[in-house]
Parts: structure tokens; sequence; C-alpha cells
């Protein structure tokens, strides 16, 4: 059975249909990774899922937990699944040990001890148990955003999305964070990522999905769609990097 | 004719300071309750109140607090409810004071990146929970300086209030000036008074402006 499944998902911003009917199953442990234009949907699809935006029409659920717009419904569907961002978001105002305990006792009600022990897993799992009491302006970029997956993984969800996670980041830290996103998939995580990396989405992802104008244009293992693009508009994308 | 001495006039003077100090302080601390209950429903869910809130800022913000005052002092006496001046003036500056406290908090919370709401709504947090444990602590950051800021401004509104017959320090010294005659001594020592009571306020505000940008630093 598939863990995330998107049927005939339709959004639209005012008279701008951004996602026209997407349908998607992914499987348990799968890492797909979604490439395609600027104003393709990518994004917006991504931020569907865990109810960052409202659909129009369509389906959503992750290992049962159905999109509803209730906040009790979008509770129960983001704990399984994480969302890590272009920009960190990391809250300002705490540690990095704050930023990865703060939802897991205000959320799950974990107890302190019980969080800090997570949070200082968590962030030695992304290399970063030495930075426990640094503030997030005290970081780089990469150490930002692999605090931010840290943060994600404390919740334990299921299923992570990740939103053009190295976009913002200066060339020579973009390895770092890939290497966290590597290990994670070869731990089984399911993943779905934005990614403009292609080189990365060839070596690890299970699947690539080529989005053109809201939809799904193309679909299949990255050696297929890599080396062998069918239609004009992915030749024409895959060309232009 | 009685004499005055310069200690004369600056004592009558300190003494009805007091008034002006304990309505400013009224003023503030009371606008700055209704102004809270202002914000969350200025920012909050409910159309109705969002709506309610909004006018009542624009209400009090487009009017002159010399026209909230007789409307406070006069316009609840024509009801046959008789006012005190006192009590007119505490109203009409608390309402005064909500109203531009809870836009100044309005701006700050929405001065907080949309990122912050989103990374915190995608970790399960409800709404009270994002407010409580990742907006207002880095709003109330940026909140302070504008806060202290505007102090002044309620410090030296309570001037309004000598019209509708309180006793503080501008209508005192209106009285200490007929009965002295020696208008520029008075009103200069006034002015010096209430300098001495801004001063420290607006520059505390700058004080903490700078302290909490340094290189945005938020801790």
């Amino acid at each position: 059975m598939s863990l995330i499944e998107i049927t005939e998902v339709r959004k639209s911003f005012g008279a701008n249909e951004v996602l026209k009917g997407i349908s998607l199953d992914v499987d348990p442990g799968e890492v797909v990774a979604i490439i395609g234009k600027s104003g393709s949907g990518k994004s917006t699809l991504l931020r569907c899922i865990n109810g960052l935006e409202n659909i129009d029409s369509g389906t959503i659920s992750v290992a049962g937990a159905q999109l509803q717009p209730d906040e009790l419904h979008l509770k129960a569907l983001r704990l399984k699944v994480g969302m890590i961002f272009q920009q960190f978001n990391l809250f300002p105002h705490l540690t990095a040990g704050g930023n990865v305990m703060l939802s897991q006792m205000v959320v799950k009600k974990a107890s302190k001890p019980e969080a800090e022990a997570m949070a200082r897993k968590m962030l030695e799992r992304v290399g970063l148990a030495h930075k426990f009491d640094a503030y997030p302006d005290e970081l780089s970029g990469g150490q930002q955003q692999r605090v931010a997956i840290a943060r994600a993984l404390a919740m334990q969800p299921i299923s992570l999305l990740c939103d053009e996670i190295t976009s913002a980041l200066d060339p020579e830290l973009v390895s770092e964070v890939l290497a966290v996103v590597r290990e994670l998939a070869a731990e089984g995580m399911t993943l779905m990522m934005v990614t403009h990396e292609m080189k990365f989405a060839r070596d690890v992802c299970s699947r690539v999905v080529f989005m053109h104008h809201g939809r799904v244009h193309e679909i299949g293992p990255p050696a297929e769609v890599f080396s062998n693009p069918k239609t004009p508009e992915l030749k024409q994308f895959l060309g232009m990097l | 004719m009685i004499e005055f001495s310069l200690w004369d006039i600056l004592r009558n003077l300190l003494l009805a300071t007091r008034w002006t100090v304990l309505l400013s302080l009224v003023a503030f601390i009371g606008g700055a309750l209704a102004g809270i209950l202002l914000l969350f429903m200025r920012i909050g869910k409910r159309r109705a109140l969002r709506l309610f809130a909004k006018c009542y800022v624009e209400l009090f913000q487009g009017t002159p607090l010399l026209m909230q005052l007789f409307l406070a002092f006069f316009g609840l006496g024509l009801l046959g409810i008789d006012v005190p001046a006192w009590l007119a003036a505490a109203v009409a500056l608390i309402l005064w004071t909500a109203a531009f406290l809870a836009e100044i908090w309005r701006g700050c919370v929405e001065a907080i990146a949309k990122g912050q709401w989103e990374a915190s709504s995608s970790l399960g947090m409800g709404y009270l929970q994002q407010m409580r444990y990742v907006i207002l602590p880095q709003a109330l950051r940026i909140a302070i300086p504008p806060t202290v800021g505007f102090s002044v401004q309620v410090v030296k509104g309570t001037a309004l209030t000598s019209i509708i017959g309180f006793v503080e320090l501008s209508k005192a010294g209106t009285m200490v000036t007929n009965a002295t005659f020696q208008p520029f001594t008075v009103y200069g020592l006034v002015a010096l008074i209430y300098f001495a009571l801004c001063w420290p306020l607006s520059k505390s505000s700058q004080i903490l402006e700078r302290k909490l940008n340094v290189a945005h630093r938020n801790h």
C-alpha cells in the first residue's frame, strides 16, 4: 500500500490554476524528486501535502491520515509528515537545542528531559551535537538547515517533505546538507523533495517527477527520465541545465 | 500684593506633577491591558471581532484626543451621568492609548516572518501554541522600543485633560500663572518638568532600539 496518496488534486490562486489534477502515489521508503521550472507548481504540491495550502478538490492522505482543513486533522497529518524549508525557518529566539525540543514538549507533551535527550540524539545524527547551545544566527546556513532537519526528525515523522532545501545555501555548504538527506534515504525514510540538484536526484532518488504547467508531465526512475526524456518539454528543461 | 518665590511656584507645580504621573500610569497600564485584548481581536480568526477592532482603532486614531475627552466628559453628562473630570480623563486616555498600542503591536506581530508560522504549523502546533511559544516571544522584542516611545505621547497627552478641569501639571501651571502673573517663569518650569518626565523615556527607547537591533541579533 502507498504511504502518500495524492488523487486528482487541484489548486488555484485566484484565476491562476497552479495544480491541474495531480495524482501521485509514493510507497514507503521511496525517495521522490520533483523537478520542473519555477511556476510549474512543484512547491505548491509539496505545501499542499501537509496542509500549508488548502486544496480546492481532490484528496491527499499520508499513512491513513486524511488532509482536512480543521486543526485536529491537520495536526494528525503533520505528525506523520515533517517539512523542511528553503529558508530554514528556525526559531531565532531559541538555541539549536531549544528549536528541536520545543515542538516535542508543546505538541507531544514530552517532558523536558525526554525532549532534551531526543534533541541531543537528533542533533548528533545531523553532526551538530556540539552546537546544542548555539543560536541560529551563530550557525552557518548549512548548519541551520541541518538543525531544521533535526527539528523535523525529533517529531518522528514517517516521511519528510523537502522544499528546495539547498537553494538558499552557498555552494560549498550544499554537500553537508545533502549528505544528511542521503543518509536518511539510506535508512529508509520516505522523502519527497523539490530540488534543483539533478546529480543528487539521479544518485539518490528512486523516482523522478517532472512537473510542467501544473501537471505531472513525466515520471519514472532517474536513469530513464534523465537519459531518455520522452517529451520535448523535459528535453528542453534538461537542456537548460 | 503677595510675593511668590520661585520655590513657591515650583513646589505647587511639583505637587500637581504627581497627578500627571498618576494619570499617565493609569492610562498606560489600562491602555496596555485593553490594547492586548484589541490586538487579539484584530489578528484573531473571528471576522466580526477583527472588524470591530479595526473600526475601533481607526476611530480613535482618526479623531483628536481633545474631542475624545470632550465626549467622555460632556457626552456622558448629557446622558445624565455625572462624570468627574478625573474619571473622564482616565477613561478617555485609556481608550486612546489602547487604540495606538494595539496598532503598534499588530505591526510587531505581522513583522514576524511567515516562515515562522509555517515552520511551527508543520511541526503540529496549534494557533495558540504558535502564538505563545513562537510568535509573541519574537514580537515582544521588537515591540519594546516603539511601546516605550509611545509612552512619551501618553505623558504629553495628559496635558489636554487640563481643559476639562482635571488639575494636573498644565492646569496647575495656568492656576499658578493667574495668581503670580509670571507666565514665562511658570510655563517655562512646566515645560521643564514635562521634559524631565519624557526625556528619560525617549532616551531609553533609543537605547533599547539600538540594543535589540544590533546586527539583528535576536537574543
